[in-house]
């Protein structure tokens, strides 16, 4: 049964109560005494050698604290900074890892990278000292996009070809020879847009020095501050943990951009060290635009084949991946474990092969941005399965229903290394098609005909994989870190409820979910649970929020360690009331003894452990509060359908989404108005990599889409209401048996509005994004 | 240069630098740091505060132009126990997430509710446009607009 504020009831959000008042608390809120600020010089060039950088004239203008170049950092022996994920290449040798000193010494490799940062007492002097930096460059020819990667323009002296690494899997001659027996072939080729993330709120970093204590404290816009921690101190060499705290208090949002560890927060808790005074910094947006890590950017080559009835053969995937101009922290991660492994789609497709070569070009990093892989994994096989249906002649329902995996399948084993635990297709298309009224398609397609519009309905039957684990499994296939989570119930003396957790909350209403669960194991009021997170200082080790891991990790690891409060309180209640520790039951806040009326109230219990004088202290320790890692035995799977249905005007070009139809499967749902939340952002996304959003360069380097006038964010008015629903097959290996919704939205969204675009044209393909020019373009091309 | 303004009912008399924006000033002089900042060409909405009632993006007025105004922030339109009609319509139909844009984003909303007649699911989205939200696909926004219209006509 559900209780008001239980795991399944739609909690209002208790993290709501601040920010719609204005009491929010993000890092830029947050100042210290004596503050100076950072100002960084930043490369106009996207590929140039540094002859010299002449400071002398920063330094000495009014106000100027300090300047600061490269050669500073690494006369301190700061490192470079690291990327976590070590690939190799299908001949077994390592990816090829360029050197990425945090600010440039001697070559800069894109438009935005920071290679000085001037101190000033103010923001203003700051920035006049920034413009007194003169930098000798010698510019050379940039390499702006994937097509000219392979180019003779070599970036990295150690980077031959400007391949990082040469990457497969999957069994080629299996492929290869089903390819033989295929009585139809589909092959695509797609661009997967280079996308910029935009959390509305810009980064930013207030680093500070204890000299009394020799540490550090560092506020900054993290979404895994712990992660960063341990990056600093243990790569980059600023502090040893034990002395370098990391906060990151609310943060405006983060769909991946605020997981790495960039060169700005590194030289900003650095240089407080050296200037001994607190230092601040933050973004301007078009700071963020030139240098938070971007996301997509892949060129495609796909095949599929199918025999007569529709039945797929075999996948094979050919990709390049931009990993822009060095490696940020999980970016080699993404073209490859989070992305090939995700090729099966929904589909019993025996073979598949897939194979990408991530390239350097002298533009931004690219890493994980919401969905990371998954999205373009999905608009690989859900554009090459539309298409193939088309070219068959098959309904595209129909056709991904021949192939779904089914049921009785699980657990089943892909061709491409991942194990789905559970799942349920077919429910969700059958949801998802009464929600979109399928059968009522061609009446209203017929409509639009008749208004001089055209109509389409496009499908995108999505998989991802959530909550990366387990950590042995990661940690063989290259990742440097462990992929567990942590989490501590403390109970007060007056029986209310602390918790931490790693996982940070950065808009996903921790506070509130993780306030529900503890609610409902422990028996006691939603009021009386209060959830801290973001602060090493205050929690365990752990790897924070990415992934849509929250629920599926964090939340695992604390019902682990509400677990054993429970068994704890076992024990003191069997004391107490001189019963055996088995016949204790725990049941909606009270220890019962079991065929009797004795009990104790949660609260009674928690007292005794903190006042001790029933206790048995002999067996015993006092105090009721406990911590728990949880390391997941699996990712887990959610899937779903989206559907979506648009009219294009033919004379104009311009999308008009009429209709967008998601219904996912999470597994179970902890807050059903936080999850539908998830899944509107997350549509947005992915609904604006479709028809509006694209970062671009120029031939030279230079980022032509760097503000909000030139880079096409999707506004309340370019964006329908949405119908979202739930199918429910639990995840089979957590204790909540939750999956993870964070980045469903932005997955599945895409490939649906491509292939509806594609529909209502009756054209092979659109490219992203579909501005009314493009579409308009389209239309006469074929 | 000398500004006079009342803040949230607040008189103030302060002395700013003539180039100075009035978002500077009420986060940095005056601490009313719900008034964010999320981008330098006025585009995402994050500080829309009213001025003499109506909306204005605080980041592109000088201080010295809201000299002899009366200004309010999300600070100034309710509290915890005492909301806003627009302030308990966001909380109830879950219409923020992360909250970085949803200050600006109610300062606009009732601006949007307060000149017009009678708003709608279009009206509400082409009123928005000038404050972007990177979290909740704008969904729940509207249904909070939406609603909070109601109370807040009721209430009038």
């Amino acid at each position: 049964m559900t209780s008001e504020t239980g795991i399944g009831a739609a909690v209002r959000r208790k993290e709501d109560a601040r920010f719609i008042t204005g009491m929010g608390r993000y890092t830029d809120d947050v100042n210290a005494a004596g503050q100076t600020w950072a100002v960084f010089v930043r490369s106009p060039h996207a590929r140039a050698k540094i002859d010299g950088i002449d400071t002398r004239a920063a330094a000495a203008a009014d106000g100027v604290v300090a300047v600061f170049t490269g050669a500073d950092l690494d006369a301190d022996d700061i490192g470079d900074l690291p990327c976590g994920w070590l690939v190799k290449s299908k001949d077994g040798s390592d990816m090829i890892v360029p050197p990425h000193p945090p600010l440039a010494v001697d070559q800069v490799n894109y438009v935005g990278e920071p290679y000085a940062v001037v101190i000033g007492e103010t923001l203003e002097a700051a920035k006049n000292g920034a413009e007194a930096v003169v930098a000798d460059f010698e510019e050379l020819p940039a390499v702006a996009d994937l097509a000219s990667a392979a180019s003779a323009q070599q970036i990295h002296q150690t980077v031959p070809n400007n391949q990082c690494y040469d990457w497969e899997l999957g069994d080629q001659a299996a492929t290869d020879a089903a390819f033989e027996k295929a009585h139809h072939v589909t092959a695509i080729d797609i661009v997967n847009n280079r996308l910029i993330p935009n959390a509305i709120e810009p980064r930013a970093a207030l680093g500070e020095y204890d000299a009394a204590a020799g540490s550090y404290t560092l506020h900054t816009t993290s979404q895994n501050p712990h992660l960063e921690r341990l990056v600093l101190a243990a790569f980059v060499n600023v502090a040893p943990e034990a002395r370098l705290r990391v906060i990151s208090p609310d943060v405006g949002g983060g769909f991946g951009s605020k997981i790495f560890i960039y060169a700005e927060e590194t030289a900003v808790i650095w240089a407080a060290g050296k200037v001994r005074r607190p230092v601040k910094w933050r973004a301007e947006r078009s700071e963020s635009f030139l240098a938070d890590a971007h996301g997509r950017d892949h060129v495609t080559h796909a095949e599929l084949a199918l025999d007569e009835n529709g039945t797929f053969l075999a996948l094979r995937v050919n990709t390049m991946a931009n990993m822009g101009a060095y490696l940020s922290t999980f970016a080699s991660s993404v073209p490859t474990y989070l992305y090939g492994t995700l090729l099966a789609g929904q589909y019993r497709t025996p073979a598949i092969h897939v194979q990408v070569q991530a390239l350097f070009t002298n533009t931004a990093p690219v890493d994980a941005y919401r969905g990371a892989g998954r999205p373009e994994a999905t608009y690989v096989v859900e554009r090459i399965v539309e298409t193939a249906a088309r070219e068959m002649g098959i309904d595209p329902a129909e056709l991904r229903r021949r192939n779904f995996i089914q049921p009785e399948d699980f657990p089943y084993e892909t061709p491409v290394a991942l194990t789905y635990d559970t799942g349920d297709y077919e429910a969700s298309l059958a949801k998802a098609l009464e929600h979109i009224d399928y059968a009522g398609f061609a009446a209203r397609r017929a409509v639009s005909q008749a208004n001089g519009k055209r109509r389409g309905i496009g499908f995108s039957c999505y998989i991802e994989a959530c909550g990366l684990a387990p950590s042995q499994v990661a940690i063989s296939l290259g990742a440097g870190v462990g992929l567990f989570e942590a989490g501590e119930v403390r109970v007060d003396v007056t029986g209310s409820v602390t918790v931490t957790t790693g996982s940070h909350s950065h808009g996903q209403g921790h506070e509130t979910t993780f306030a529900q669960i503890v609610s409902d194991q422990l028996g006691i009021p939603f009021e009386n649970v209060t959830v801290l997170h973001g602060d090493t200082g205050r929690s365990d080790y752990a790897l924070g929020t990415y992934g849509s891991r929250s629920l599926a990790v964090g939340g695992s690891a604390i019902v682990k360690a509400t677990d054993k409060i429970i068994a704890k309180g076992r024990k003191i209640a069997a004391h107490m009331l001189e019963a055996q520790e088995e016949q204790v039951e725990f049941e909606d806040g009270c220890f019962n003894v079991a065929d009797s009326n004795q009990a104790l109230t949660f609260a009674e219990v928690a007292f005794a452990a903190y006042v001790p004088a029933n206790y048995p202290l002999e067996d015993l320790e006092p105090g009721l509060s406990e911590k728990a890692f949880y390391d997941p035995p699996n990712f887990t799977y959610p899937a779903g359908t989206h559907i979506c249905e648009l009219e294009v005007d033919p004379e104009t070009g311009v999308v008009d989404i009429d209709r967008f139809v998601a219904v996912d499967d999470f597994g179970h749902i902890v807050n059903p108005m936080i999850v539908e939340g998830q899944v509107h952002g997350g549509l947005a996304q992915g609904i604006g990599q479709a028809l509006l959003e694209h970062g671009v360069y120029d031939p030279s380097g230079q980022l032509l889409s760097g503000s909000y006038m030139d880079y096409a964010m999707p506004r309340a008015d370019d964006l329908p209401s949405f119908t979202v629903d739930t199918t429910v097959t639990p995840c089979t290996h957590n204790p909540l048996g939750v999956k993870g919704c964070g980045e469903a939205g932005a997955i599945g969204s895409t490939a649906a509005v491509m292939n509806a675009i594609t529909d209502a044209l009756g054209v092979a393909s659109v490219s992203m994004p579909a501005t009314p020019e493009t579409v308009w373009r389209a239309m006469r091309r074929e | 240069m000398e500004v006079t303004m009342t803040v949230n009912g607040t008189a103030h008399s302060l002395g700013v630098p003539d180039n100075a924006l009035l978002v500077d000033v009420l986060r940095e002089r005056l601490g009313l740091t719900g008034t964010h900042v999320g981008c330098d060409t006025s585009q995402c909405g994050a500080c829309v505060v009213h001025m003499d009632g109506a909306a204005v993006k605080a980041c592109t007025v000088l201080a010295g132009q809201a000299d002899g105004t009366e200004v309010t922030t999300i600070e100034g339109i309710g509290t915890p126990d005492a909301l806003h009609p627009m302030q308990a319509a966001f909380r109830e139909n879950h219409a923020l997430q992360c909250g970085f844009c949803t200050p600006g984003m109610i300062m606009s909303a009732i601006d949007l509710v307060q000149r017009s007649d009678r708003l709608d699911e279009r009206t509400v989205r082409a009123g928005l446009e000038g404050n972007l939200c990177r979290c909740t696909g704008y969904h729940n926004i509207v249904k909070a607009v939406l609603a909070a219209q109601e109370s807040m006509q009721e209430g009038a």
